[in-house]
């Protein structure tokens, strides 16, 4: 196993993180306030959350590339002014992730918090507190497994990325040639037992994590009294 | 002192209503709402706490918690509320919940003291049983030393025993607080053993105000038995007809002739009603 080169597994695990880490602070806000609302935008904003789970991979990374690209308005600032380069680079891979595992991180954080009862909620409010203590002493304590379904789904997904991360990043390698980007291209060029070890470890790495989330979920069930 | 004006239109049970109340509640009271499900009582306390929109007046000693369309919000008007499901924060310890409200570990140990939770408070409430749940909840309802204190139907889910202890707690907590309290119920007994005052709400308005006594009492002063009860069953006995009524948690049985019979459904609020003169009271 010492001929691995371990650098695009890396890589995805990066990716994954950090969109993870952003995704969370992004999307808690939308789902907190998607479960508390009675507005009539509400279908409109669930429309669009979940719009890239329905969208294939290759029309996101298109407008993503299209977006952020050096001769677009919003590529062309972040070039200016922060000389950040958003089209086949990490950073660019980033911003895309955090766009295609939006609603990832958004439902199961929307469901837990509509899965509370409401006086539990309203009773924070009596006691003085403000929304946001609330929302981050009463209400995510609460909501562990989903909090958790939430985050590990996110960081899966972005793991499993391929179409979207192939578009906006290409293959540079130890920039933006993930895991997924780089079974792709040992299968092109035939090189099956790289394939065959590299997936093997995708298959793996993957199992482990998601045993780790439903035990989790069992050991937090019991703890309640739930069976 | 607490002056309450207020209406607001309601989705009733038999279509749309409008809650119109106005209501002068006296410094440390105890007041119990009656009626029927559906006639506002939850939501009159609602308004009261800030959790529902209305339009009229509140207010508190000369405070304003809501005028005209202008709502303080629930944050600010130092209100107790205990709900009937409890509503306790279930990531949090008994303690937890108390100073969650306010840090106040004195006040804690009082309250808990009080209601006899002291060896309970370092359980979590999922581990607790209705009757401890609730006193959690009236335990922290009291931590904020609110102004107000809202009750609805606190007492609903749980049985008699555990009513009656509860029952206790609440007036115990009463005295020594002196907390204004306003309590939803539906328990005659409940209502006469607590309140100094009751209103019925019947569609969304006031149909009586006054004491216990002389709104509950059903037959004052007649020297006549008479009390209300649920049609369970008519049962034809060779030649006569017998009525089983459940009133309160008893059930009864009455003979009837076959006119009265006849005209009887099964289900229906029934009147049973006596000539008693020279009743007798015993221990059981």
């Amino acid at each position: 196993m010492s001929g691995i080169d371990w650098t695009p597994f890396w890589l995805s695990f990066k990716l994954a993180g950090a969109t993870t880490i952003i995704l969370f602070g992004l999307a808690l806000p939308v789902a907190w306030w998607l479960s508390r609302t009675n507005s009539r935008a509400k279908p409109l904003l669930e429309a669009l959350v979940s719009l890239p789970i329905v969208l294939p991979p290759s029309v996101l990374g298109f407008y993503i590339l299209w977006a952020l690209a050096p001769n677009s308005p919003v590529g062309a600032f972040f070039e200016e002014h922060f000389d950040i380069k958003l089209v086949f680079s990490f950073t660019g891979l980033v911003v895309a992730s955090c766009l295609y595992s939006f609603p990832f991180m958004v439902q199961p954080l929307q469901s837990g918090f509509e899965s509370l009862n409401k006086n539990m909620l309203e009773a924070a409010l009596l006691a003085g507190k403000t929304p946001l203590q609330t929302l981050l002493r009463v209400a995510l304590p609460n909501i562990k497994p989903s909090l958790l379904t939430a985050l590990i789904v996110t960081f899966a997904h972005t793991v499993g990325e391929f179409g979207v991360v192939l578009m906006v990043g290409g293959s540079i390698p130890g920039e933006t040639k993930v895991a997924s980007v780089a079974i792709y291209e040992f299968v092109e060029i035939m090189d099956y037992q790289n394939a065959h070890i590299y997936s093997a470890v995708m298959v793996a790495l993957s199992f482990m994590v998601l045993l780790a989330v439903y035990t989790f979920n069992r050991y937090h069930r019991r703890q309640l009294g739930v069976y | 002192m607490l002056t309450v004006d207020i209406s607001k239109p309601l989705e009733g049970a038999a279509g749309p209503m409008d809650l119109r109340v106005a209501l002068s509640i006296a410094e440390g009271s105890f007041t119990a709402i009656m009626g029927e499900s559906g006639c506002g009582k939850t939501t009159l306390l609602r308004i009261l706490a800030g959790l529902e929109e209305a339009t009229g007046r509140i207010v508190v000693d000369g405070d304003f918690w809501l005028k005209d369309k202008n709502a303080l919000p629930p944050q600010k008007r130092k209100i107790g509320f205990v709900f009937q499901d409890y509503a306790l924060f279930e990531n949090m310890t008994v303690r937890g919940n108390l100073l969650f409200v306010e840090r106040d570990e004195k006040l804690a140990d009082e309250l808990l003291s009080l209601t006899g939770l002291t060896e309970l408070a370092d359980r979590r409430p999922s581990t607790l049983s209705g009757g401890q749940k609730q006193r959690v909840a009236l335990a922290r309802a009291l931590m904020r030393r609110p102004r107000l204190l809202l009750l609805d139907e606190p007492l609903s889910a749980l049985d008699p025993a555990m009513r009656s202890k509860l029952q206790h707690d609440i007036l115990a907590l009463h005295k020594r607080f002196g907390t204004t309290t306003l309590m939803v119920s539906h328990d005659p007994a409940e209502i006469y053993r607590l309140a100094d005052r009751v209103i019925r709400l019947d569609h969304g308005r006031v149909t009586a105000d006054g004491k216990p006594a002389d709104v509950l009492l059903q037959a004052a002063g007649s020297q006549k038995f008479s009390f209300r009860g649920e049609l369970l069953e008519v049962q034809k006995r060779d030649t006569i007809h017998v009525a089983i009524v459940a009133i309160g948690q008893q059930i009864v049985e009455v003979v009837l002739d076959a006119s009265t019979a006849a005209s009887l459904t099964v289900g229906e609020t029934v009147t049973v009603a006596a000539k008693a003169f020279a009743p007798t009271v015993q221990k059981v």
